[in-house]
């Protein structure tokens, strides 16, 4: 199914398209130079738009279609911005016995935006992740990349409001 | 000289660094440059220590005094009464419950059934500091084995040792590394699986953390026995603290001549490369994870061919994951038999439990093969908070099964688990209790493996997305007995044509729990009844006669769903209701409740 979500034009910013071409240069000639080559470009640009993907394409010496088909595998590279405060609520097995539904739940009502999107003005965008291994502090979220542990759901509002 | 009266160790690892290990550091560092102490205490990070809910935690020898749930306010007592003072400030220590004036890391019930082979270092070095690691025997056992023992001798210890594959599979070490070594000579490789995809376990987090040279010196050992001089880390790129340290050690194993060409002067070279992941969980399959490292999408392919004949860039390949490797240079040093005689008779040596869910303790864990669940839960875990009922404890994530309350006294070995449904996985262990949902639970990791399957093979593709769709069905009320029994049905054909090790186990958590818990089942499909309250179209909220007319329930209410005056009985609109639990939460009186 396509995706409806509008993708705003891209522009690079001023280096950023050097610093892609210098992670090419670096890489090209080792095995497997997609994978760190993509990632650093996930870095400098913070997504990967087509533009971008046909840049690695053609440094890289591959096609547009395996490069994309790279990109869309795993699930850390982005095709879309994401918001200027990122907010993971962790959904490892160990949160999600202690209520991290809940948690997520709380996060998505107060930034009115569902999990996978960004908030209207580009503030914040809310993924639920895959186990970040901080099993003890469970439930936990990460806010901006801090960590915020131990939660109950009637914290999440004032933690949130922090970062706006 | 200079005498070092008290080490301070502060755990930075991820789950104390961020709840404010980094500033006790700093806090450390100023209190005891203030008191002039700088040349009679060193102040180290060190991790895991283990009890990550009780974090940040500290620890101060020589007494071994164990602090845990420090403030950077706290900083100041420790220095003056303990330091100066020569007295532990007892408030601040650790403490089992109460009365306990609290104790000395080594004497809680946490610790004492413990036995540390893989986490040996754990705790007790900086793992930025390449000096520690050697103090603490570190790289003997690779000089003992490039200068004494030829491959074949290296190969015959891991045999002799019975040590299994750690990351789930529990395939023997050392016939791995045979079929290698026994590849004719040319390029071959090295690979850590440091993929740790199983949510609920981070125990390969914390030896990267607070460990890595032991994996370094574990991989270069590999590389010696097999006749690689190359390796991969394959790390998960979730864990940036975990590559950050690997990237030091690799670098100063390098500057010590440790990694590189012509290692303690042998005509053996060795070096290592960190690759990241990039988020897709099917990576920590062997062959996914090898394509990944090529540069591909991780996608498995059929064995045989098998790594060890044709593995990374089509060369003979080893891949263990890093709870394996951390026991090597441990196994090489104290001999195979000191390993073999911990443990059971199938299941050898220790296993590291990351145990978390509703259990006191959660945390880190290193048990002898053999312990029972009992303990582990009971005892060092601490049993589930709140007095609730333990209902069934989860191993091997979304590839293994639920074990029920009636089987706690089964000792935790590969075979017995497997017997159970279950497996013993990479190590995570989460305690569920009566307020699980188990049909829930299957559904949350059916939802995992749904995403995560790379959708090469048909079985795994549709067959897992078929699966959830019928958990959901049930979970919504709308189930019927025959999806029951359709369901063991498909479970049986993912299970026998799925290409890998993922499809091959991603019905294990639905058989599982419809074989140990099939009357919660029937309760979701004969009576429309989830007995735990967890699957919302099954539940409501409800209102109690004790309700005092406080308004606080309609207020908190995001879909003003709750209508009342003051002092008056207060009434949930179903239709409205979006099963928030919000005026649960804010009730005073406890007048809200599931039903």
């Amino acid at each position: 199914m396509p995706s409806t979500k509008k993708i705003p034009a891209f522009t690079a910013l001023p280096g950023q398209l050097e610093r892609l071409k210098d992670a090419i240069e670096r890489y090209r000639d080792q095995p497997g130079a997609a994978m760190p080559v993509l990632q650093e470009a996930q870095n400098i640009f913070g997504y990967l738009p087509e533009e971008v993907q046909i840049e690695v394409a053609e440094g890289l010496g591959m096609s547009l279609s395996e490069v994309y088909g790279i990109v869309s595998f795993y699930a850390q590279f982005t095709l879309y911005p994401k918001g200027k405060t990122q907010v993971d609520v962790c959904m490892g097995t160990a949160c999600y016995v202690k209520g991290a539904g809940e948690i997520l739940e709380r996060v998505e009502r107060k930034l009115g935006c569902a999990a996978g999107e960004v908030t209207e003005d580009g503030m914040f965008s809310i993924d639920a992740t895959r186990c970040i291994g901080a099993c003890g502090l469970a439930p936990v979220m990460v806010v901006g990349g801090d960590v915020y542990g131990l939660l109950v759901p009637d914290e999440v509002d004032g933690i949130l409001e922090k970062y706006m | 000289m200079e005498f070092i009266k008290n080490h301070i160790l502060v755990c930075s690892g991820t789950g104390c660094g961020p709840s404010g290990g980094d500033k006790l550091v700093a806090a450390f560092q100023k209190a005891v440059r203030e008191a002039d102490l700088e040349k009679s205490v060193k102040i180290a990070k060190a991790c895991c220590f283990g009890l990550c809910s009780q974090g940040p935690v500290v620890v101060v020898y020589p007494e071994g005094a164990y602090y845990t749930g420090l403030k950077a306010g706290d900083v100041g007592a420790i220095v003056r009464e303990h330091i100066l003072g020569g007295h532990m400030v007892s408030r601040l220590l650790y403490k089992e419950g109460e009365g306990d004036g609290g104790r000395a890391l080594e004497d809680t019930a946490f610790f004492k059934k413990q036995v540390r082979v893989a986490l040996r270092n754990c705790g007790n070095i900086d793992p930025e500091a390449i000096d520690e690691y050697i103090a603490y025997d570190g790289y003997q056992a690779l000089a003992r084995v490039v200068s004494t023992m030829t491959p074949g001798q290296v190969v015959d210890t891991i045999k002799a040792s019975g040590l299994r594959g750690r990351g789930g599979g529990g395939f023997p070490t050392g016939r791995k590394w045979e079929f290698a070594m026994m590849q004719p000579p040319g390029q071959k490789y090295v690979c850590c699986n440091a993929d740790e995809g199983d949510p609920g376990a981070f125990m390969d987090r914390s030896i990267l953390e607070g460990d890595p040279h032991s994996i370094l010196e574990a991989m270069t050992i590999a590389g010696y026995a097999i006749g690689a001089d190359k390796g991969f880390l394959y790390v998960r790129a979730e864990y940036p603290v975990a590559v950050q340290r690997l990237q030091i050690a690799i670098q100063q194993a390098r500057d010590y001549g440790l990694l590189g060409d012509n290692i303690f002067g042998a005509d053996f070279s060795f070096d290592l490369n960190i690759r990241l992941g990039a988020g897709a969980f099917v990576c920590g399959e062997e062959t996914a994870l090898l394509t990944s490292i090529e540069g591909n999408r991780g996608e498995p392919r059929p064995r045989p061919p098998f790594p060890a004949v044709k593995g990374l860039f089509g060369k003979p390949t080893i891949l263990n994951n890093v709870e394996t490797y951390a026991n090597i240079p441990w196994i090489i040093l104290q001999g195979a038999d000191a390993f073999a005689r911990i443990g059971t008779e199938r299941s050898n040596g220790t296993k590291v439990f990351a145990l978390g869910g509703k259990i006191t303790n959660t945390g880190l864990v290193e048990i002898p093969m053999g312990t029972t669940l009992r303990e582990v839960i009971e005892e060092i875990g601490g049993g589930c908070p709140g007095d609730k009922a333990f209902k069934a404890a989860q191993t091997g994530g979304p590839s293994g099964g639920c074990i029920p309350a009636a089987h706690i006294d089964t000792p935790i070995e590969y075979d017995t688990l497997t017997a159970l449904g279950s497996m013993m996985g990479s190590g995570g262990l989460i305690v569920m209790d009566e307020d699980n949902c188990m049909v829930d639970i299957a559904k949350f990791f059916l939802d995992f493996t749904v995403d995560e399957s790379c959708g090469k093979c048909t079985p795994c593709r549709i067959g897992t997305k078929r699966l959830h769709q019928m958990l959901e069905k049930i979970t919504s009320g709308n189930g019927t007995m025959a999806d029951l029994d359709l369901m063991e049905e498909l479970c049986e054909h993912i299970k026998s044509s799925s290409l890998c090790g993922l499809g091959q186990s991603a019905p294990n958590p639905v058989l599982s729990t419809l074989h140990y818990f099939r009357d919660e089942y029937e309760a979701h499909v004969r009576e429309h009844r989830c007995p735990a309250h967890v699957c919302k179209a099954l539940m409501r909220y409800i209102i109690l006669d004790n309700c005092k007319g406080c308004t606080a329930c309609a207020r908190a209410c995001p879909t003003e769903a709750i209508t009342g005056k003051v002092k008056e009985l207060h009434i949930i609109d179903q239709e409205k209701c979006i099963k928030c639990g919000a005026c649960m939460d804010i009730c005073k009186f406890n007048s809200v409740i599931k039903e």
